[in-house]
């Protein structure tokens, strides 16, 4: 690992607040990966997070359930997605993360991913229901060797000691879920949250925060951006980009407006 | 030997051999290390376990009697006990759960419940308890499953509980699982999930394998009086996720001169693609919180299961079921829709009891075991078969 991970470049360059956007790989269709990866870029998001679909997707609300569901129904799988992304760094510059579900990822077998994930140029992982003490023991080395990022999640409810324990084995950001929920579940953030946000803020940790949850434009982007150093925003962008009738120029816009860049 | 005999339960973290662990999103990761850090002290504690055992003897009605099915025995040249679970208040063995479960719930200041059902019977048996202790109830269903168990949505309904139905992916029992977790997700303070089988993360699969192993403990104490012995050769039970079996199973674990017994829903048969043996059909792999065997696409995408069984149906089995097979523990038989069907009359018609399809699959197993006129077998009759009532009248055309 002599080059620097993209995410840590973003977090250290980075002027405004950092804008990072989840799509649905092989959503709308299942040719459509790559095109809005780079209407992402062109609109200005600062990184992409690529769902790989599962069929049980326990920790997302309805928007995600959907397109991970027509995602599958198009024959989207892990391999494919990696042949989808084969010439993903000739064109994408900004850092690409994948999330999904630990299953599909223990039948490609671990090690395998990871190789494809450092091929391809994917430069870290969110894995939401891969523990933090199954990660230590059997994962982190091999992370590792690939140069991967583990990205662990933090909540509302999540103690203080536990907090200081994820900061620790993290690298790269902390994703920090709004408030108690599943994806799309709550619009909008609260006062209570803004309160968390400070709590964490005070806590001095080593790594940086993004929020995400909730988050759905300009006005919850800025606001949530205050308390981290940006936010992400999943559901809101699925929905859109599921109705577009031009892929290219609305997921263009929609960045842009959520960057104040229009 | 003591190490031998401890690699069947659960170890300090949670596993089985392979098999077991908590791979849940952090979202849910406070519940459900509040509940492994208190359920073994809860039920240990002395009040706990005298409220506990008083509910299941003046409510549940146990124990439960061990019945010698005469005739069975003549017919399979053996000596046959039912376990009847089936006269257990609710007409199953899921009320011992949801009766250990709303304890725990109350101790942890929870005054909500959530939970999950398929055929219905842990729904029904979850609504009992939380009308029984003034708590609300969520029930996710699958809204096929809905459509298909009326019955038991009334019972449900009439007990004061809010059925909600579950419409994503195949709309069945995985599904209501999801949503109920969901749920959880979203409600983490108040709420209290009721899994109803030995799936699930860890303490989950434990903590019913416990609240169940009731079953066993009195089978002890039961066959001591009619057989001398407190072990039979054969234990036999049905198996799904496999709450039922767990509790005939527990006490047995570590006794060599008991074989372990599951029948698993084959479907119409485990080669045709509509089956849910899934220690036959199943590979390694996480759902619903644990890494236990589950039916699953080279992609890893979970497979929707068949049987006509809905308490049956599902894609996945506890992780101690699937060490049991893996280690050979514990002998899994394939028994098909026609087979469980033959086994239900056969029971209807030699002893007068008409079992659950889920149980029926257990009395299926008889035929294929060879067991010895000197050795003695017990069936865990886990359910009576009011439920399934349209399916056999259709199936069986008793009405024509």
């Amino acid at each position: 690992m002599t080059k620097m991970n993209r995410i840590t470049e973003v977090f250290q360059s980075a002027q405004g607040p950092i804008l990072n956007v989840y799509t649905t790989a092989g959503y709308p269709g299942f040719g459509d990966t790559m095109e809005v990866l780079e209407a992402l870029q062109e609109g200005g998001v600062d990184i992409i997070e690529i769902g790989m679909p599962y069929s049980d997707p326990v920790a997302d609300g309805e928007t995600i359930q959907q397109s991970n569901q027509s995602a599958l129904d198009q024959g989207m799988t892990v391999a494919k997605l990696f042949d989808q992304l084969a010439d993903m760094r000739s064109k994408i510059q900004v850092p690409v993360l994948l999330m999904g579900y630990i299953n599909p990822v223990l039948q490609f077998g671990v090690e395998r991913f990871c190789q494809k994930c450092n091929e391809v140029g994917v430069d870290g992982l969110i894995l939401p229901d891969l523990p933090m003490a199954e990660y230590e023991r059997e994962y982190k080395a091999i992370f590792e060797r690939y140069g991967l990022f583990n990205i662990f999640l933090i909540t509302p409810q999540t103690s203080d000691e536990r907090i200081r324990q994820i900061d620790s084995v993290s690298e790269g950001f902390i994703y920090m879920v709004s408030s108690a929920s599943t994806t799309g579940a709550k619009t909008g953030i609260s006062s209570d949250q803004e309160a968390y946000f400070e709590r964490i803020e005070g806590m001095d940790l080593k790594n940086p925060r993004l929020v995400g949850f909730g988050i759905s434009d300009r006005a919850s982007f800025l606001k949530a951006s205050k308390g981290a150093s940006g936010a992400i925003i999943g559901s809101a962008f699925v929905k859109l980009v599921g109705q577009a009738k031009d892929i290219r120029s609305e997921v263009v816009a929609f960045v842009k407006g959520i960057k104040g860049l229009a | 030997m003591i190490q031998e005999s401890l690699s069947f339960h659960v170890n300090e973290e949670g596993y089985y051999g392979d098999f077991g662990g908590a791979f849940i999103p952090e979202m849910l990761y406070p519940n459900v290390e509040e509940l492994r850090q208190n359920y073994l002290k809860i039920m240990s504690d002395p009040a706990f376990q005298a409220e506990f055992h008083a509910l299941l003897k003046d409510y549940v009605g146990r124990p439960t009697p061990l019945f010698k099915a005469e005739r069975l025995s003549a017919k399979y040249g053996t000596n046959i006990y039912l376990k009847r679970e089936d006269l257990c208040h609710t007409g199953a063995h899921k009320v011992n759960n949801t009766i250990g479960q709303i304890l725990v719930a109350k101790r942890l200041g929870k005054h909500k419940i959530v939970a999950e059902t398929g055929a219905g019977q842990h729904g029904v048996a979850t609504a009992t308890v939380c009308a029984l202790m003034g708590m609300e109830c969520i029930v996710y269903m699958g809204a096929i499953d809905i459509e298909r168990q009326a019955p038991n949505v009334a019972r449900m309904r009439m007990l004061g509980a809010e059925v909600v139905a579950a419409k994503s992916g195949s709309q069945t029992l995985k599904d209501a699982t999801n949503e109920a977790m969901r749920h959880w997700i979203n409600h983490p303070v108040d709420t209290h999930y009721i899994i109803g089988s030995v799936v699930g993360p860890h303490p989950y699969p434990d903590m019913v394998a416990k609240f169940q192993s009731v079953i066993s403990e009195e089978i002890k104490v039961q066959l001591m009086e009619k057989e001398g012995r407190d072990y039979p050769d054969y234990v036999i039970a049905c198996v799904g996720g496999g709450s039922n079996a767990a509790g005939a199973f527990y006490h047995y674990l570590d006794e060599p001169r008991t074989a372990l017994i599951a029948a698993e829903a084959a479907g119409q048969g485990v080669s045709t693609g509509h089956s849910a043996a899934t220690t036959f059909l199943g590979k390694p792999g996480v759902l619903h919180g644990s890494k236990s065997l589950l039916m699953q696409t080279e992609d890893g995408q979970v497979i929707e299961p068949y049987s006509i069984s809905a308490g049956l149906d599902y894609p996945g089995i506890g992780p101690m079921h699937a060490h049991l097979a893996t280690s050979g523990r514990a002998k899994f038989y394939d028994i098909t829709d026609e087979e469980a069907l033959e086994g239900a009359v056969e029971c209807s018609r030699l002893e007068g009891i008409i079992p659950a399809l889920e149980s029926a699959h257990a009395f299926a197993v008889l035929g294929k075991l060879g067991a010895g006129a000197d050795e003695v077998v017990v069936i865990n009759l886990s359910g009576r078969g009011d439920k399934d009532l349209a399916t056999y009248q259709k199936r069986l055309k008793l009405n024509d």
